[in-house]
């Protein structure tokens, strides 16, 4: 059964108690961030069913939520989810480049994940680092200034941590 | 080196910290508004100052905060609007990241002039490390007595909350936001009412973006009138410019405004010329929805003056031959890239951020996204051309917010001052299957623009 642990119930609370009773609603994308981090880096029904039972919602007003922002992922990812940005100033900065490179060395296609279930390969439109492009999004944090050097080097270390934490 | 209000303590080692902010002069805009001014002379110094909203809009702050409805018994609401996601443009990022606590400070004193006793910041999921930088500085603080219950000893209470968007440009957009605030979609409502009589859960709130707040901290140490000497006409204090594209130094820049166009991407002191030695093509100076103007209109107005990095001088000649200040994202292209192709992913771009509410935007989108494809790839038409033009006129004024506007001026500015680039696809359609849609074998008929 879907259950958040004692922990991040008591961070539910708290993430409620900061707009006014009865607008618990406004928890919902802070919550459904919490449940796609705690329960395998996407959302499914039963994750979405439960967050709506957490804040006294219909089911739909979850899901209508859910299918909206662009960051909720819908169907399972790899372990690590690499989002490359594809717009303007990142293209002509070389994210064409980087994103075929990675393709290349995962042996996937954008939006697609590697057999061991690994990596998967996103392309996404400006994440605000256009200073420092191209760039990607990984976990919690931009990788900038990519290179194909680079590329290697974050795989690797993904391939590294992954094989640490087996 | 050009006058810093914002950013004159980025540089100073562990700015980040409160001990250190508040040891370089942190907090004394709080001290004064909350001592000695109160709420209405701060709006009125705020309106003095002349500071126009930073978010991209450029519309007065000051008189933006006096529409703010005070109905008896109902609370109103400031929120911070961080979601900055227009192409081109991580200023804000920079304050939230490096400068925490003179946000906070912004807030508070904000906050105070507006009646905000919960105020939220409003921030783009993707910055997912920036919360927790602003979660410390906003408990720090607190612990240091700016925040909670009766500050200062003036029964002023506030609480600052940091929520987390999660992909969606249009929440930028002000009543988007509030609708994604209330835990919704961020489709954006129709105006009026204005959020500053029906806001965030139907009260009266006011919407700001990160740069505007924390440029009401030196607009109260100074005192507006000092504050609106800086710059030229009604563009006074300084300004944020995220600099990005083909140059040699991209980053956050800090300008009075008095510079011009020329001197600020050839000057070493900021973006210090185009890279690798080309000749500069065209620039997009206030993100991605503003119009691009080729080289030969960058430097000089409709009017054949100078132009300046300022709001009057860049919008001069109006859409024929100028453009907008905008945001601050300052985008330049050189001499190899194709404009066709960089407008082609603002097309993608747009089409993928569409709340899909109106037809013109989610459908016209989505035309134009696919046509500008067909031509990149040597299947346009030389009717192509006009029937681009025709969809985004046809977008433009025709959507609840202004994100239709936003996806139509990048397609007319590119038409307007490119067509000959759109037509050379068509008439190449073999060249643009290989060596990179045929850039390689484009001549384009620039002039040299040198410094």
């Amino acid at each position: 059964m879907i259950r958040f642990s004692d922990d991040k119930l008591a961070k539910v609370q708290e993430i409620i108690a900061r707009y006014p009773e009865g607008k618990q609603k406004s928890a919902l994308l802070p919550v459904l961030h919490l449940a796609q981090e705690s329960f395998g880096n996407w959302l499914d029904v039963p994750v979405m069913d439960y967050v709506a039972s957490l804040l006294s919602l219909e089911p739909i007003e979850v899901y209508e939520v859910a299918t909206f922002y662009s960051m909720y992922n819908l169907k399972p990812v790899g372990k690590y989810l690499f989002e490359v940005c594809q717009t303007g100033p990142c293209m002509v900065s070389g994210s064409d480049d980087i994103i075929a490179y990675i393709g290349e060395k995962l042996g996937i296609k954008p939006g697609e994940t590697t057999a061991d279930g690994l990596f998967t390969l996103k392309t996404v439109e400006c994440l605000g680092a256009c200073g420092y492009a191209p760039m990607m999004q990984l976990g919690k944090h931009f990788r900038e200034h990519l290179t194909k050097e680079k590329v290697d080097a974050i795989i690797a270390e993904c391939r590294s941590n992954a094989a640490a934490n087996n | 080196m050009g006058i810093k209000l914002l950013l004159d303590k980025a540089h100073v080692e562990g700015i980040r910290s409160y001990e250190v902010y508040r040891r370089e002069g942190g907090y004394r805009s709080v001290e004064k508004a909350l001592k000695e001014l109160g709420p209405e002379a701060i709006v009125e110094e705020v309106k003095k100052s002349g500071l126009r909203g930073r978010g991209g809009a450029g519309f007065p702050t000051g008189m933006k905060w006096s529409f703010i409805a005070k109905p008896e018994g109902v609370p109103r609401h400031l929120v911070c609007n961080a979601d900055e996601s227009e192409p081109g443009t991580f200023k804000d990022r920079y304050l939230m990241e490096f400068l925490p606590h003179l946000l906070i400070e912004g807030l508070i004193v904000s906050s105070y002039a507006l009646g905000s006793n919960a105020t939220y910041i409003y921030i783009r999921g993707e910055y997912a490390w920036i919360p927790d930088i602003l979660e410390e500085a906003i408990a720090e603080a607190k612990a240091n007595g700016w925040l909670g219950k009766n500050i200062l000893g003036t029964g002023f209470d506030l609480e600052i909350y940091v929520q987390r968007g999660a992909g969606a440009y249009i929440c930028g957009e002000e009543t988007a936001l509030i609708e994604s605030l209330e835990g919704k979609r961020g489709n954006p409502r129709i105006k009026p009412p204005f959020p500053a009589v029906k806001g965030l859960w139907d009260r009266p709130t006011v919407v700001n973006n990160v740069e505007t707040l924390a440029a009401v901290v030196p607009i109260i140490n100074m005192g507006g009138e000092e504050y609106a000497k800086i710059g030229v006409g009604k563009s006074t204090g300084t300004k944020l410019i995220s600099a990005c594209g083909n140059i040699n130094k991209p980053g956050v820049f800090e300008i009075d405004m008095t510079i011009s166009v020329e001197e600020f991407i050839y000057s070493d002191e900021y973006c210090g010329g185009i890279r690798n030695g080309k000749r500069l093509k065209a620039c997009i100076p206030g993100g991605s929805s503003v119009p691009i103007l080729p080289a030969n209109k960058l430097f000089k107005t409709a009017k054949g003056e100078t132009r300046y990095m300022n709001y009057e001088s860049l919008a001069d000649g109006g859409f024929a031959s100028g453009t907008m200040m905008g945001s601050g994202g300052f985008i330049v292209l050189d001499e190899d890239q194709s404009v066709v192709k960089h407008t082609y992913t603002l097309a993608r771009f747009y089409r993928h951020e569409s709340c899909g509410q109106c037809s013109p935007c989610r459908e016209g989108t989505g035309w134009m996204e696919k046509i500008l494809k067909r031509i990149l790839e040597g299947k346009g038409k030389m009717s192509d051309i006009d029937l681009l033009w025709d969809i985004q006129r046809k977008i433009e004024g025709n959507t609840i917010c202004p994100l239709g506007d936003a996806a139509a001026w990048p397609v007319a500015a590119a038409i307007r001052h490119f067509r000959d680039e759109f037509e050379w696809y068509v008439n190449n359609p073999e060249l643009c299957l290989t060596s990179n849609y045929g850039l390689a074998h484009y001549a384009d008929p620039l002039e040299v623009v040198t410094a």
